[in-house]
């Protein structure tokens, strides 16, 4: 790529885009830092309260919990959408009609809007009248995610990996078809096995597609809330409460206004670490 | 080995369509059906449930609504970001990866947190339960995206173009209009695609924001569904029709979808 000319006017074009998001930005997130430090007994009356809520936000028990479970969801999700979604990419066809047919119904899922999503796995596993929760106890394992913890979770996590499994496919599949078929011909020559194609040919193409896949996932995954919120409703009890959910449960359900900004900056200040790791990684990868 | 490989990507699309036929079939059930028998296609097939959705103003209002501000967002999210991609892809300018980082984090903003006080800055400007409300908050995230998805288009066309139009004479919009613009299209079909697809899904904003004149059809059925009983026929109706817009534009970008979803990096 040629070089970038220097071009303080540049800041011309980037003003209205400036504008829109710092109104939608900025403007909400200093109400946030706002109720963050002051007390309210209603009426507009606010006194300064410092950091309490932030030490009462990071000693509470609640938020540790939540927190975790979202870790442990975020991670767990990571761990099997990512591989799977390669596997897939790897074996789908690399030409021909069932090319287009393939992507249309992979991508479909990501097209639902997330409370039907939510809706259509809660009547999809049900254990009376939903198919899944039918052959589950079919099988003779009692299942019922409204009742069990574990059945809860599993169905959470195997609704996520239904709703964006195909991301990683087809952000995998992009990266795929990237590669020319050169390279192919030539590991063919040299009586290259299939795991040493995918392992010295495949995986480094598909590292830049893949940071993003995992930056994208991570983001999506740890803001959830629709989705978990419609099935479960956050239980049985609060094993299924993610981050989102608590925090719109202290907001909008208790208008506990201090501790929930508090918890949201303290939130926002982990996805924004944490993705601010992943995009320098990015970043170098593509300096390379 | 290699002759099985077609099995993988089969197995995993009847994975994906199970629940949406779940969906379809539970939507041409009578609600007696639903709870009293457990079949596996309906038995009394029948369409009341979509003709109470067709002929209900609270109902199918809850559509145009959706579309009105997804269209909306749409539109003005890739507008604007056009020029900004282009300042970004082209140009080097005081404080420029910073700024691109900050978008980029606005994407990353958990919904969850700007609900609240989206909810008060919307209603003190005036534009609570309005379609530009929703449409503008979901600005938000898809502004950042667009930017981000053109400017990796935006790179990929060479330099010379600009370059040699200046050289014909062409002043600078004349060219961004005329010969830019449709060198990218496809990238500006596929930023369509996603802020259509971000904004359609999205539903804490979007309800936060409205309650009757704008509410979009995603949170009517979550309220009919709890006031007027367990209508489960009804919800799996209203679900399968809100498939069908997300199924029609993915037809039209089938082609990019592909290279979209690398968001025109790789």
């Amino acid at each position: 790529m040629a070089a970038k000319t220097t071009n303080q006017k540049a800041w011309f074009f980037i003003i209205p885009v400036i504008a829109l998001v710092a109104f939608n930005a900025l403007i909400p997130l200093m109400t946030v830092v706002n109720y963050s430090v002051q007390e309210t007994f209603g009426n507009n009356v606010f006194f300064w309260e410092g950091v309490k809520w932030f030490e009462q936000v990071l000693h509470s028990p609640r938020f540790h919990d939540s927190l975790m479970r979202q870790f442990a969801f975020t991670f767990t999700i990571l761990a099997i959408e990512i591989p799977l979604g390669v596997a897939i990419a790897l074996s789908m066809p690399r030409q021909g009609p069932w090319v287009s047919v393939c992507l249309v119904l992979m991508a479909l899922p990501l097209l639902i809007p997330w409370n039907v999503v939510g809706a259509m796995w809660n009547i999809f596993a049900l254990p009376d009248i939903g198919f899944l929760g039918r052959v589950i106890n079919g099988m003779g394992i009692d299942y019922n995610f409204t009742q069990q913890p574990i059945a809860a979770w599993f169905t959470t996590i195997l609704m996520d990996v239904w709703h964006w499994t195909s991301l990683v496919v087809l952000l995998a599949y992009a990266g795929l078809r990237s590669i020319p078929d050169a390279y192919y011909q030539a590991a063919k020559i040299d009586g290259a096995k299939p795991w040493a194609v995918f392992r010295h040919i495949q995986l480094p193409k598909l590292k830049r597609v893949l940071t993003i896949a995992v930056l994208l996932r991570f983001m999506d995954s740890f803001m959830i809330y629709t989705e978990p919120f419609v099935l479960t409703g956050g239980g049985p009890g609060n094993t299924t409460t993610f981050l989102s959910i608590d925090l719109v449960k202290i907001a909008l359900g208790q208008f506990d206004l201090g501790p929930a900004a508090a918890m949201s900056l303290i939130y926002f200040l982990i996805v924004l670490l944490l993705s601010w790791v992943f995009y320098t990684l990015m970043m170098k990868n593509e300096d390379q | 080995m290699r002759r099985y490989k077609w099995l993988v990507p089969t197995l995993y699309i009847v994975f994906l369509m199970l629940p949406i036929y779940w969906l379809l079939n539970m939507s041409f059930k009578t609600t007696n059906e639903i709870l009293g028998a457990f079949t596996l296609w309906p038995q009394n097939f029948t369409l009341e449930n979509y003709v109470t959705i067709f002929s209900d103003p609270t109902w199918y209002n809850g559509y145009f609504n959706s579309i009105t501000y997804v269209v909306i967002n749409a539109s003005i999210s890739v507008t604007v970001a056009l020029p900004a991609a282009y300042a970004f892809s082209r140009y080097r300018f005081l404080g420029d990866k910073h700024l691109f980082f900050w978008l980029l984090t606005n994407r990353m903003a958990p919904p969850a947190v700007f609900a609240l006080p989206f909810f008060q800055l919307y209603s003190a400007v005036g534009l609570f339960d309005t379609h530009i409300a929703v449409a503008l908050a979901h600005c938000l995230f898809n502004i950042p995206l667009a930017v981000w998805i053109l400017e990796g288009f935006m790179s990929g066309v060479p330099k010379e173009l600009d370059e040699t139009a200046y050289v014909d004479g062409y002043s600078f919009w004349r060219f961004f209009i005329r010969i830019f613009l449709p060198t990218i299209a496809a990238g500006i079909g596929v930023a369509l695609f996603f802020c259509f697809m971000f904004s359609w899904v999205e539903l804490l904003l979007a309800k936060t924001l409205t309650s009757v004149a704008a509410k979009p059809i995603a949170a009517t059925m979550t309220r009919t569904a709890s006031t007027s009983g367990y209508e489960l026929g009804l919800l799996a109706a209203a679900g399968t029709l809100t498939i069908i817009p997300g199924a029609f534009v993915i037809y039209f970008v089938r082609n990019y979808i592909a290279k979209g979803f690398a968001l025109g990096r790789v």
